[in-house]
């Protein structure tokens, strides 16, 4: 329970006695607080620095080391105080979750040393609180990648029994690795500067022949440059094929965007090649050309920084789109205006909407070529609108294009829609597990069947083991829901019991045990969600296939309820302290699986309450003799 | 009609504002219009000697309820949503809200809408502390809804309506309609003496105290601070 409400409980038991008129039934006697002693302070030394708290505050979670006995091993006696050899600063959030039920995690902590505290006193950090907890989980989330990459690169010694394939791929990938590499990235790198350097000289006008006008050098010098071209071609084809046959997933590689790039830049070369003869094509032969510009675009298999810029603009492709879209709008809303305005005046350039959008698209990029000159007012008078609205719309989706850049830059790399569903999935999934951990408790301890012994002739045995599984807060708590089911004379049950009994008058001819399933809602509630689900189906099929089936089905729960138990989960209740009724129970369904898997028996109120009585070899025991009330008690699975 | 002209007006006043903070450029932070008025009430309660000559309780136990209290609340005063919420934490499976408000009633006497820790205090002191008398007497406040000195069928029905809400919905056996009329029959026959379909504080007050159970039942909770 949290820590606020603990404070409430005596306000909701005495308002209880608002019940008592009304109940038919005797009610069950209140659990007593034996120790009961003044509430006292206690000093907490951390490293030198004295904190002092109420005990009670401390006794509110004692599931954690300062809730539990657990402390004493801390107590030094001469001073009479606890003294932890931690971190004061970090001790300060720590006592502030016992005192005011909220884990905040400070911002300027360093990630590691805080989680090793958490983990020292005992407290999971699951249950940081929402104002803290996505800060906590991206630095968390920050730091094992940080871990990640420093693993990656202390890998820098070739692991053994590489194949010759994987080598040319680490080769290419990462040329650091070898001066192999290194002298082939070069190399290449080389040959494409020359390669576009190439293609830029070629249409440079140098000399001229005596009675012709200028030509440029490529075709002077027709052999030289048709030389370097080949060169450049051969390499890069060489290049291309080795990369592809190291690849480890060839049609991977294929679909990749730089080899494709690869292709595009050499395949104007061979298509050339093939068709130099044919006059006829010789024009689009001409525009094949253009596509050798390309190959500049391998260079950014040289440079990081191309990377990010392309990924960059991948990224932000919807700013961009919005850019577009916000431009056109713009463009075709100024043109038609302009037109409409210089329809008037005579020898307008302004001749059609679309010889508009020229005008439109320079004014608004305040370009302003002058080639198109608004000349009547009306015109002038839109035309100025125009070029003002131009820097707003050209100038608005600019800084985020830019701030995206700058958090690709700094690796943040995650799309935040994709952190917020499962940030939200989690604090749903956590909110929903802290909810139903307090009726969980309940209803556990009824299973446990200690809440039945406390009928008013409640005895001390009985008391004492009540005390052992709850604390007194808890132990109040179960009392005041006992209450209210005596006052109205109906029980709580499990949600998916009542789904089952609810089926069952439905089917009504179904001689079913009715198996009844551990409630926890944490881990093993999933699985065990799951596995019920199964069995109301089965509920629905013929009847000796079903009583296999549930007995499969019931045998199979038991593994899972009995493999699955990760200490987190049951810890992760850290609000309920429920952790050992919870584990007492999934260890008792060993012995109950047993019982129940001999042989269904006919509808009855069997009360197997009591998880640690043998299971009564005889299938056809006879029921334990119900309790007062037409109840069927629940039995623990 | 008139609230539509009304609405009009306002929409066009609204309107002729807006148009005139565009053309003087006034920006959205130098509007008065909207200015935010604290309304927290801060309370505190009468010093410690009083309460103690109030109630039965201790120095020490006063001191600790206070503190949880003041915790939970540090305005000092609980309203009725704040009751309904720590309702619905103790009784997580079940609709509470309904029974948190008749509670929120029967605690709040000078009806301000809020509860000072006096008024809980002192009613704490009589539900733990308090006799028997004051204990049913406190009872049949709470059931009375309107507070008219009786007690009819329709109030007890909403009463234990709500009650049974608390319980939630999985609950064994199956909640009918009925089983809420049942009890609400079993109190009247038995609360009721002169059959006149209401109760009495008197009528009550005598059943109750011939009744066994109900009297061992008033003093389970008396250990509870």
């Amino acid at each position: 329970m949290a820590a606020g409400v603990a404070a409430w409980l005596p306000f909701a038991r005495a308002a209880a006695i608002g019940w008592m008129p009304v109940a038919n039934l005797p009610m069950p006697v209140a659990p007593t607080n034996k120790n009961k002693r003044q509430d006292e302070l206690i000093i907490l030394n951390v490293s030198g620095r004295r904190f002092q708290t109420w005990r009670n505050t401390l006794d509110r979670y004692p599931d954690t080391l300062l809730g539990s006995s657990e402390k004493e091993f801390f107590f030094n006696e001469e001073t009479r105080e606890y003294f932890f050899d931690r971190d004061p600063d970090s001790f300060r959030s720590i006592l502030n979750f016992y005192r005011t039920g909220k884990l905040h995690y400070p911002r300027y902590e360093c990630i590691s040393a805080y989680d090793e505290e958490l983990a020292f006193f005992g407290i999971i950090p699951e249950i940081i609180s929402d104002c803290c907890y996505e800060e906590y989980k991206d630095r968390k989330r920050e730091n094992t990648e940080r871990l990640m990459d420093d693993l990656e690169d202390n890998k820098d010694n070739k692991p053994p029994n590489m194949t010759c394939r994987e080598t040319m791929w680490r080769a290419f990938e990462n040329p650091h690795t070898s001066t192999m590499a290194l002298v082939f990235y070069y190399v290449t790198g080389f040959f494409i500067a020359i390669s576009v350097i190439t293609n830029v000289v070629e249409t440079v006008p140098c000399g001229s022949m005596p009675n012709q006008r200028d030509i440029p050098c490529g075709e002077r010098y027709t052999e030289a440059f048709f030389c370097m071209d080949t060169a450049c071609v051969m390499i890069f084809t060489v290049e291309y094929l080795m990369r592809l046959f190291a690849a480890p997933s060839r049609y991977r590689f294929m679909r990749s965007v730089m080899s494709i790039i690869d292709v595009v830049a050499i395949l104007p070369y061979y298509i050339g090649l093939v068709m130099t003869n044919n006059e006829d094509v010789s024009g689009a032969f001409v525009t094949l050309r253009v596509f050798r510009v390309f190959r500049i675009f391998k260079f950014s298999r040289h440079s990081q920084g191309l990377r990010i810029l392309g990924y960059t603009l991948k990224s932000c492709a919807s700013e961009l789109g919005f850019l577009l879209f916000s431009l056109t709008m713009a463009i075709i809303i100024f043109a038609t205006v302009m037109f409409y305005a210089e329809k008037g005046s005579s020898s307008s350039k302004f001749t059609s909407i679309p010889a508009s959008f020229w005008y439109t698209i320079v004014t608004m990029t305040t370009l302003g070529y002058g080639d198109m000159v608004p000349k009547t007012i009306a015109g002038k008078i839109f035309g100025s609108i125009c070029s003002l609205s131009g820097v707003l719309v050209i100038a608005l989706p600019v800084p985020v294009i830019v701030s995206n850049f700058s958090r690709i830059y700094h690796q943040n790399q995650r799309a935040d829609k994709r952190r917020a569903q499962k940030v939200q999935k989690a604090r749903l999934a956590r909110m929903r597990i802290s909810k139903a951990g307090s009726s969980t408790a309940f209803l556990h301890s009824k299973r446990n069947g200690l809440n039945q012994s406390l009928e008013l002739t409640g005895s001390l045995e009985e008391d004492q083991q009540l005390k052992k599984t709850t604390s007194l807060l808890e132990s109040q708590h179960h009392h005041l829901l006992h209450c209210l089911e005596k006052t109205t004379n109906h029980e709580f049950v499990d949600e998916r019991l009542y789904e089952q009994g609810y089926l069952q008058t439905a089917l009504q001819n179904f001689p079913s045990q009715s198996p009844s399933l551990s409630s926890e809602e944490g881990v093993t509630g999933t699985c065990c969600s799951r596995r019920t689900k199964k069995n109301i189906q089965a509920l629905n099929a013929t009847h000796t296939h079903s009583h296999t089936h549930n007995l499969q089905e019931l045998s199979a729960l038991h593994i899972h309820c009995g493999e699955q138990q990760p200490l987190n989960t049951s810890r992760s209740s850290l609000n309920l302290m429920s952790d050992e009724s919870g584990s007492l129970n999934c260890k008792s369904s060993g012995l109950v699986t047993t019982a129940i898997i001999s042989i269904p028996t006919p509808p009855s109120n069997n009360s197997r309450a009591n998880p640690d009585a043998p299971p009564p070899p005889n299938p056809d025991a006879p029921p334990r003799p119900n309790t007062g009330s037409d109840v069927v008690k629940i039995s623990a699975l | 009609m008139s609230s539509r002209r009304r609405r009009c007006k306002r929409q066009l006043i609204k309107f002729t504002q807006h148009i005139a903070r565009l053309i003087t450029g006034t920006l959205n932070s130098d509007n008065e219009d909207e200015e935010q008025e604290s309304t927290t009430v801060r309370c505190h309660p009468e010093n410690l000697e009083q309460l103690q000559l109030q109630t039965h309780f201790s120095r020490q136990e006063l001191q600790l309820l206070y503190r949880g209290f003041k915790n939970e609340c540090p305005s000092g005063v609980v309203n009725e949503d704040t009751f309904k919420n720590i309702y619905a934490v103790f009784f997580p499976l079940g609709d509470s809200s309904k029974y948190a408000q008749f509670l929120f009633n029967a605690f709040d006497k000078d009806k301000n809408g809020s509860l000072s820790f006096e008024e809980l205090v002192c009613d704490l002191s009589v539900l733990l502390r308090g006799t028997t008398e004051e204990k049913l007497n406190w009872a049949f406040n709470l059931y009375d809804i309107n507070k008219d000195g009786k007690i009819t069928k329709e109030e007890m029905l909403d009463i234990l309506k709500s009650i049974y809400d608390l319980m939630g919905k999985s609950i064994h056996p199956r909640l009918k309609e009925e089983a809420v009329r049942q009890h609400v029959r079993i109190f009247f026959q038995k609360m009721d003496i002169n059959q006149d379909g209401v109760v009495t504080i008197d009528e009550f007050s005598d059943c109750c105290q011939k009744d066994e159970n109900i009297m061992l039942s008033l003093k389970i909770f008396d250990n509870a601070v």
